[in-house]
């Protein structure tokens, strides 16, 4: 088509600088725009970071040896951190000691809040190496050295049973389930794209046969086959074998939907020209499937993965609260709910259930930012 | 639709097979084989047993046999309707899972009634008024429902039920009706310690329900045979419920199909957690003590009814869309 | 208004009657996120009894938003913000349809009952999962008082009519048991089995192969005449145009830059927007090897709506001092022609 060129200017004066700019945007840029006015998916992105942050730095997070138990302070309650001692800025927590109850025999707190133990920044506290490399006894919060009395000791979510800190062992559980989330996924993504790209790349039989396995293995209650699985797993297996063992259960069974993803966008993709463009210049097949299908939806591929990350982190928390799973001393959000498991537990002490909260809170947010990738992700789609 | 019904039998008698495969693969996961724990759970209780008896039992279940020759001769055993025996509880597995098993799939399709009957209408709504207040909470419940575990929600429940209401949620029955025969006192009594197990393991098919119903809403909302239905001078309510909310069911019946595992796998927890008289704390109790010819029992008949129920699902949607007559997808 | 005495005195020859449909001025604008789009901004025309209007322009120009504006059936975001559509059937009060509530009986009455609509997908704008029967049956219920097997019998009788053969036993079939023309022809069924007096087709033919098109077309025109009704014909086919309208009004982004008998405009179109739509047509005639004319540029954005006259970006007779600046109004530019164009005064 010609146009005579004062009409041309013209035209373009009339275009939006808007438009311009969206026109020349990269795919990255333009997912970016698109998940940012997704609000919701921000926030929670950022407490999925802050999350994995403190998976990195867990040590330097936790106040005391999540493992140190000590029968006489067992189910002590939590001793929240005060800012304020009367107008005055002075961080501190209150004293806790228990007694015997000669009666009921159970054990009694007191919180005395005449006894103040001082509380300061980048305490010294056990020693440990920082990103498994720098030896250091500081923690982010600690007791402040000058005024210590050996029998002061600071748990801000209370103990458990064993007396051991509930803050520093939701800390290492944290560590454990979320980076057992990820490990399964990593898996399962390399099982969903080999699976799902063969499937829609080729079609026809494989595609038919792969396509039968993806419907049956969906169509088999998965946690009775972890279940039984994981209950095969000898007693004596170290906590790293059965941590990797577990990561590979899940992911067998979890791979299903990502290799749906996968396939359908290969198939989709299958017919678009610029893949023709490629058969055509002779390309070979593993050059197409890896330089120019798979790069042309891997923001697809990052969102199904965020979406499956959740349902990783949920079998394996309940594998390990049916005592199936990790089995103490390793500690998981699974582990530590273990405790919570009667009505009595959680009337008595509550804060045995606080677990449940991380659990729930970064399954909520990967699930929004899942989405809001997932919305970000067609970015031509409106 | 001879085609499709064909190709759904065949899947499902694939994935029956695939079932009764996996079952066995777990009964023989754990080391040692089934009479070598069952000398040693003798043992325990005083009865030593000798080699050459030992021998027989082997012989007996096919243990000195090529493992295919063992899963045939077990197979062969289901058939005749014996899943083998329990030393966990010294009693045949039929008779150990016995009601249990029933209750399972009472509790499963009661959880899938209810999701229904709540997600469905609270879909629609969602959809027709978009944007409104109502989307926006039931949008948020509904992401809430899907990120808690069922046994998460489990814990919760039993929390604030005791603490709030100072009741302990637990069991299916009253003592009275614990071991009674079946009677509608104890029908009602069921239904009556139901609800609350139903709640929780309902949420998050509740909550995906909604959501595809109202995205699948959305998108008939803006096709055209809305317009041409309104063109006609229909009333919007009837013209919603006859035409896009018809078509937005389709999905959701697949849906069903795809949630009942789902439901399953969640009854297994939630019912451990509450102490539910389901397959789900035997199951657990079989598998700690290894007890595998149980365990695998109980595997295989609930991986089977999944498997029947989504079987059936399928038909339904053969019965809710006529182009699945037609075109055989 | 017309008064009783004066109508007796006007003739069949004369054209001095009321328009049936009369839509002034209408304006529908969609409100997104994005920012306003006025996808009918001013549109205004007249339907008459046993008259086609074509509606004729390039796709986005607001034609089908027009016509459902006239029914009220525009989805959200869109909203009529403005303008009057009066329907006066036949010597009934007049009317202002965007006056009645949105979903409420009176307009619904009218709706598929005094003013019927056939779309363009004929695939699509049947339920795929009701049969033929239930949705025709559905329309006749919804505008009389038949009980169920009276609009059975109705609805067959429609069938038949619109040329669909063993209309009994294909009452219970689906859209896609149905070839297109077929599906289109049960779409004419249900939207005259009520008799409307005005008939709305949204582009009905542009699914359709060109031989399936003209049976439709005949078929269209056969009912017209039996029942007098006025019919809206849009569509962006001029051939399909010329063919069945009696009065053509050419739309650019929302706006009717001209209209006119069929054979002015074909014969001698005065807005330039009409001049170069017509010579885009291929003609049998045209020289040997000869490059097709074409409009310049595209169609702008919506939401970039060029300010002045829409068209001047593209218009090969644009005055820089006046086309950018002012909005052109409909003038008169022969018998019963109007177009809006600074061509043709500069008022």
């Amino acid at each position: 088509m010609e146009s005579n060129p004062v009409e041309h200017e013209l035209a373009l004066e009339m275009e939006d600088t808007v438009e311009e700019r969206i026109s020349v945007a990269s795919q990255r840029q333009l997912i970016w725009w698109r998940f940012r006015k997704h609000r919701v998916a921000v926030v929670a992105t950022a407490i999925i970071v802050i999350f994995y942050t403190m998976v990195i730095f867990a040590d330097f997070l936790a106040t005391n040896v999540p493992a140190d138990s000590e029968a006489f302070r067992g189910l002590m309650p939590p001793q929240p951190v005060h800012i304020f001692d009367g107008w005055k800025p002075s961080p501190h927590v209150c004293a806790v000691s228990g007694a015997r109850n000669p009666i009921t025999f159970q054990k009694d707190y007191v919180t005395d809040c005449t006894e103040k133990i001082q509380v300061r920044l980048f305490a010294r506290g056990y020693e440990y190496k920082l990103l498994g490399v720098i030896p250091t006894d500081r923690h982010l919060l600690g007791m402040s050295d000058d005024t210590l009395r050996p029998e002061d000791h600071i748990y801000l979510l209370g103990t458990d049973k064993q007396g051991r800190d509930m803050y520093s062992r939701l800390l290492f559980g944290t560590r454990i389930s979320l980076t057992i989330g990820l490990f399964g996924v990593v898996l399962s993504l390399v099982l969903g794209i080999v699976l799902g790209a063969i499937s829609g790349f080729y079609g026809g039989l494989i595609d038919n046969l792969i396509q039968r396995l993806v419907e049956i293995t969906r169509s088999i209650p998965s946690i009775p086959l972890y279940m039984g699985i994981a209950a095969a797993f000898p007693h004596d297996w170290s906590i790293l074998k059965i941590y990797f063992a577990i990561t590979i259960i899940i992911s067998l069974f979890a791979w299903t939907d990502l290799a749906r993803v996968v396939r359908g966008r290969f198939l989709t993709m299958r017919d678009e020209d610029f893949v023709t463009a490629a058969m055509l210049s002779g390309a070979n097949q593993r050059r197409i499937i890896f330089r120019h299908m798979l790069p042309s939806f891997y923001s697809h591929i990052i969102a199904a993965a965020t979406l499956a990350l959740p349902l990783m982190i949920i079998a394996e928390t309940t594998l390990s609260f049916l005592g199936l799973g990790l089995r103490p001393p390793a500690i998981s959000w699974g582990t530590l709910l273990q405790d919570a498991q009667n009505v009595q537990t959680i009337a008595l002490t509550p804060w045995l259930m606080i677990p449940a909260l991380p659990v729930i809170l970064v399954i909520l947010a990967l699930n929004f930012m899942g989405d809001g990738l997932r919305d970000a992700a067609d970015p031509y789609s409106n | 639709m001879l085609g499709y019904l064909i190709r759904r039998v065949v899947y499902a008698a694939f994935a029956v097979w695939a079932v009764s495969i996996i079952s066995f693969f777990i009964i023989n996961l754990p080391p040692g084989d089934y009479v070598t724990s069952y000398i040693a759970q003798l043992a325990i209780q005083g009865n030593i047993i000798g080699a050459e008896e030992a021998e027989s039992l082997r012989e007996y279940y096919g243990l000195d046999q090529p493992i295919y020759v063992q899963y045939l001769k077990w197979m062969n055993q289901i058939r005749q309707g014996n899943l083998g025996f329990s030393f966990e509880f010294g009693l045949p597995v039929n008779d150990v899972i016995g009601e249990r098993l029933i209750l399972t799939m009472i509790l499963a399709a009661a959880t899938i009634v209810f999701i229904w009957i709540v997600a469905i209408p609270i879909g629609i709504l969602s959809a027709v008024r978009q944007y409104s207040i109502w989307d926006h909470t039931f949008t948020f419940f509904g992401f809430v429902g899907l990120a808690v575990p069922d046994f998460m929600l489990a814990l919760v429940m039993m929390y604030f039920s005791f603490v709030l209401f100072d009741f302990s949620v637990g069991g299916l029955f009253s003592p009275e009706y614990v071991s009674a025969s079946w009677s509608l006192g104890r029908g009602i009594d069921l239904a009556q310690h139901m609800i609350i197990p139903i709640i929780i393991l309902g949420t998050a098919g509740t909550a995906s329900l909604i959501r595809i119903t109202r995205a699948n809403l959305l998108d008939e909302l803006r096709k055209p045979y809305v317009a041409t239905a309104r063109a006609k001078g229909l009333s919007e309510w009837r013209l919603i419920l006859k035409y896009p909310v018809r078509m937005a069911l389709n999905p959701a019946i697949s849906l069903t199909a795809y949630i009942l595992p789902f439901l399953v796998s969640g009854s297994i927890v939630v019912s451990v957690v509450l102490g539910l008289p389901t397959v789900g704390p035997i199951l657990l109790k079989a598998l700690v003590a290894q007890d595998m010819f149980l365990a695998g029992g109980i595997i295989l008949l609930i991986g089977w009814m999944t498997v029947v129920g989504t079987f059936l699902s399928d038909l339904l949607l053969v019965w809710a869309d006529p182009r699945v007559k037609f075109e055989g997808r | 208004m017309q008064t009783p005495e004066s109508e007796s005195v006007v003739t069949e020859q004369d054209t001095v009657t009321e328009p049936l449909l009369s839509v002034q001025d209408l304006q529908t604008y969609f409100f997104t996120d994005e920012g306003t789009v006025k996808a009918v901004d001013g549109a205004s025309f007249d339907v008459y009894a046993g008259q086609t209007l074509g509606i004729v322009g390039e796709s986005g120009c607001g034609k089908s938003i027009t016509a459902k504006s006239i029914l009220q059936i525009i989805d959200r975001p869109g909203r009529i913000i403005g303008g009057q559509v009066k329907f006066s059937p036949d010597g009934a009060a007049v009317q202002n349809l965007l006056e009645l509530e949105p979903n409420g009986p009176e307009i619904r009455s009218i709706r598929g009952g005094e003013i019927s609509m056939i779309f363009q997908e004929p695939m699509t704008s049947f339920s795929p999962i009701h049969t033929f029967g239930n949705q025709i049956i559905e329309a006749i219920r919804l505008h009389s008082s038949l009980d169920k097997i009276e609009a059975h019998e109705l609805a067959v009788d429609w069938m038949r009519r619109v040329g669909i053969p063993t209309p009994e036993t294909r009452m219970s079939e689906y859209a896609y048991q149905f070839s297109g023309g077929q599906r289109q022809r049960a779409m004419i069924a249900m939207a005259l089995c009520t008799e409307p007096r005005v008939l709305i087709a949204d582009e009905p033919t542009t699914a359709l192969d060109v031989t399936t098109q003209a049976q439709i077309l005949d078929l269209l025109q056969t009912l017209q005449k039996q029942n007098d009704m006025a019919i809206v014909f849009i569509t962006h086919d001029l051939g399909v145009i010329a063919e069945v309208a009696d009065i053509v009004a050419v739309m650019y982004l929302g706006k009717v830059v001209e209209i006119g008998p069929v054979e002015s405009i074909f014969s001698s179109p005065k807005h330039p927007y009409s001049k170069a739509l017509l010579s885009s047509m291929p003609t049998i005639d045209a020289a040997h090897r000869e490059r097709m004319p074409s409009i310049t540029g595209a169609i702008p954005h919506p939401q970039n709506r060029p300010s002045g006259c829409a068209f001047h970006p593209r218009c090969p007779s644009y005055m820089s001092d006046i086309c950018g600046l002012k909005e052109p109004e409909l003038v008169s530019v022969g018998t019963d022609q109007q177009a809006s164009c600074f061509l043709y005064g500069r008022d």
